[in-house]
């Protein structure tokens, strides 16, 4: 957590070493829910004012990446007063693990939150083992 | 003096503004960077104030806005995720629950005239300062 800067309650993403932003804007960690259902793992990240035509999920070898674009007019003629978040684009990446069936990956976006549902990969699913009385 | 007389000054007066960026970033520290859900910016002009909310995830209908006098009340649920028995978060970060949120402005309100918009899990707020509040020439008499 040191490493990234908190501005009004969001985390600033840091620009990772590989890849450099093409936006002058400031990127921010999306707040995220990750929950583990019997079949999938769902992801749900906080991008407000982000819609499904400027949001982009990518998945690369195992490390998947969502991004969101925002823009935002400040409203004319009127001065900031109080100033309690900052309004930036978003970024975040996650590593997943070899169980995912990443063909089946489902991604939508409603009210500014991005939902992902990663369906297992059907050899990790769990399973029961039918026990047969021997004769 | 008005409290939007101070913000004029604040234009010219760097030092108040920055006085008051150290005061954020202070009262940041002491929360721990953290401000109550859902977190507001205020635009302000003479005549008008804007408000906006990020408040993503949340239904319309879950959402109450209010307006008395000088002041604006956001209410609101965001729900979590009813979980079975099965099923189990490895990360919580999103904020949930009631939330209750009350912004005083410099001026009263005209309520009539108050609009709103909500896209994208943002909410616009634009409230008009009232009509009678409005400051009026008078006209000297010889």
């Amino acid at each position: 957590m040191q490493d990234m800067a908190v501005e009004g309650g969001k985390r600033e993403a840091q620009a990772s070493e590989k890849a450099e932003r093409t936006r002058q804007r400031k990127a921010y960690l999306p707040d995220v829910d990750i929950i583990e259902r019997k079949d999938d793992i769902v992801i749900m990240a906080d991008m407000p004012g982000v819609d499904e035509t400027s949001v982009s999920v990518t998945l690369e070898k195992n490390v998947l990446s969502i991004n969101g674009k925002v823009d935002f007019d400040p409203p004319k003629e009127h001065r900031l007063a109080a100033h309690e978040y900052g309004v930036g684009d978003y970024e975040r990446s996650f590593t997943l693990s070899s169980e995912i069936d990443r063909d089946r990956i489902q991604a939508s976006v409603k009210n500014g939150m991005l939902r992902l549902v990663l369906p297992k990969a059907a050899a990790a699913r769990p399973r029961t083992i039918q026990v047969i009385a021997e004769a | 003096m008005l409290w939007s007389d101070i913000e004029k000054l604040n234009t010219f007066f760097e030092p108040w503004r920055e006085l008051d960026r150290m005061r954020r970033e202070l009262s940041r520290l002491t929360n721990n960077g953290r401000v109550d859900f859902p977190p507001v910016n205020v635009w302000t002009s003479p005549d008008n104030a804007v408000v906006t909310t990020e408040v993503p995830g949340i239904e319309l209908k879950d959402l109450n806005i209010s307006v008395s006098g000088n002041t604006l009340t956001l209410r609101g649920l965001r729900a979590g995720e009813g979980l079975q028995p099965d099923e189990v978060y490895h990360r919580k970060e999103r904020w949930q629950g009631d939330f209750a949120k009350t912004i005083e402005l410099p001026f009263i309100i005209e309520s009539d005239k108050v609009e709103a918009r909500y896209a994208k899990g943002v909410l616009y707020v634009s409230l008009p300062r009232a009509e009678a509040e409005k400051p009026r020439k008078i006209e000297v008499m010889t």
